[in-house]
């Protein structure tokens, strides 16, 4: 593979018939597949087996689709740009000499090079959407609850999701299907009230979420009546070709028949630092299981436990990773916890009021999905914080535990433009409704 | 940069607590990034204090005993084994 899409290319056969026979989908390198090394873009798990299947991967062989490889990803998921990968770059098939945009490059570059007809990836703080957007695919973030992240090698558990990637709308939907609804093994899958589209009538029913979803049916492509609300704070800074695309999109879903207004959201102002310091909070609790004893790279045996499990994870972990790790630390230590972590949960909260605001006075929310058209592969490695910034209009949505798609917008020079839907907890169908309009 | 921006030291503490040992390049570098990037996350203080009325429910099931991972496929990828546990390092 030139494009140095996948980690490990193998087949993994799923049953004879299903919804998804016949079609191959590419699997993030973070998701566990029994029998198939999943490395999660890490020398740490460099020769990982895992002895069990994600539930997503499971759902994937029961609907017949084929597995055909684990696709590469930033390390452990962290970055926007598949660079920091163990096992080298991804370039962008939309794109190339560009990034695939990250975490889940790999996934996006499969569907977009036409190496899978459909891919998984999952989204922490954007992960599924920006390597859409830069690669000119469909990648879904849903609601938080709505799929299992059973299997999922964990990195901010209150806020990841994993997601669907696809040519079209209606693909990525198809896929969603199949590995939506509740799931006894992740108690964070549930049920819960199901506000029906507020076009279609007012009835309210409960059922856990996703069991019996038919997200692809959505896919009508009928944005007649819809109300658009594009909050101003996320188009503050942007590229000027991005914005314009941006508008040329809001034009066309115009034309066929939905409106747009303006809307604030103040808190977004604070979603990057309030998302950087929850994400690497968790990630440094998370990641402490990594001391190379029961799995993983090996410190050796020479001197105490404190000083094998530091040199493992010296060896084992990439700068990103390391970089994560210790701001986390330093966040959640003594005299340092209400400063970072307590704020970043106020901001979390005034988020997610944000959101809900705004979604009372519309159907869906949208803006661009990056600010910024794909980087230049080895462009922007040397400023961590100038990536994080780079996350200002994804990260929101994992704070608010709201779904978002991004979608083909067009191209600024050459280079894919996403627009991003934003919608109500468990308004998948909604969205997908809205984005089927563009692709 | 503010006034208590990171300091070396305070870098080698933090990955001693996390347990990554760093060589001193990546002591200089991180000391370097860290100082700008928690200066970014000082923009916090702006925020205000937000009632956070999570409507939570603790899931639950019932405490009986089902089937797990056999203790060969939980053993397979540690390092070391030994008479069928994990086999660490020495405590001190």
């Amino acid at each position: 593979m030139s494009d140095n899409i996948f980690i490990t290319e193998e087949q993994i056969e799923g049953a004879d018939d299903g919804p998804l026979a016949g079609r191959t989908v590419a699997v993030k390198d973070n998701i566990s597949t029994e029998g198939v090394r999943t490395t999660c873009g890490s020398k740490m798990l460099e020769d990982y087996v895992p002895p069990y299947d994600a539930t997503v991967v499971s759902r994937l062989k029961n609907a017949g689709a084929t597995i055909v490889g684990k696709a590469n990803m930033d390390e452990f998921g962290m970055g926007t740009t598949t660079e920091t990968s163990y096992f080298g770059e991804t370039d962008n098939p939309a794109a190339p000499g560009h990034v695939p945009g990250g975490s889940s490059g790999g996934s996006a570059a499969a569907v977009a090079a036409g190496e899978a007809d459909l891919a998984l990836g999952s989204d922490t703080g954007g992960s599924v959407r920006c390597p859409a957007a830069f690669c000119g695919v469909v990648g879904i973030k849903p609601t938080y609850g709505l799929v299992s992240r059973y299997g999922l090698v964990a990195y901010g558990n209150s806020l990841e999701q994993i997601g669907p990637f696809g040519e079209t709308v209606e693909d990525a939907a198809a896929l969603l299907d199949v590995i939506a609804g509740s799931d006894e093994r992740d108690a964070t899958t549930r049920e819960a009230p199901r506000a029906s589209d507020s076009r279609a009538g007012s009835t309210r029913e409960t059922r856990s979420e996703g069991d019996d979803s038919s997200y692809a049916a959505a896919a009508t492509g009928d944005v007649d009546g819809l109300s658009i609300g594009v909050p101003t704070e996320l188009l503050e800074g942007a590229d000027e070709g991005v914005v314009e695309t941006f508008w040329d999109a809001i034009g066309e879903l115009e034309d066929r028949g939905a409106e747009y207004h303006e809307v604030s959201l103040p808190s977004v102002e604070h979603a990057v630092e309030a998302y950087y310091v929850i994400a690497m909070s968790e990630a440094s609790s998370n990641l402490a299981r990594f001391d190379g004893v029961r799995y993983g790279h090996s410190g050796g045996y020479d001197g105490n436990w404190n000083e094998t499990f530091a040199k493992a994870r010296e060896e084992g972990f990439g700068d990103e990773v390391k970089r994560r790790i210790l701001l986390g630390t330093y966040a959640l230590s003594a005299g340092y916890h209400d400063k970072y972590y307590k704020k970043a949960q106020d901001a979390r909260a005034w988020v997610k009021q944000d959101f809900d605001e705004a979604l009372s006075e519309a159907d869906v929310l949208a803006s661009p999905t990056m600010p910024v058209p794909p980087f230049e592969l080895g462009e922007s490695l040397d400023d961590p914080l100038k990536l994080y910034l780079a996350d200002a209009n994804t990260v929101p949505v994992n704070l608010a535990d709201l779904p978002a798609i991004s979608v083909p917008a067009g191209e600024t020079d050459g280079l894919p433009v996403g627009l991003q839907l934003v919608g109500p907890a468990f308004g998948e169908e909604r969205l997908i409704r809205a984005a089927s309009a563009l692709a | 940069m503010s006034d208590d921006a990171v300091s070396p030291d305070e870098v080698r503490h933090v990955a001693d607590l996390a347990r990554v040992d760093l060589d001193d390049d990546e002591v200089d570098r991180f000391t370097e990034q860290f100082a700008a990037i928690l200066e970014y996350f000082e923009t916090l203080d702006e925020v205000p204090e937000v009632d956070r009325d999570a409507e939570l429910a603790n899931v639950m099931r019932p405490d009986e005993e089902r089937a797990s991972l056999e203790s060969e496929e939980a053993l397979r990828n540690a390092p070391e084994t030994e008479d069928g546990y994990f086999k660490g390092p020495n405590v001190s």
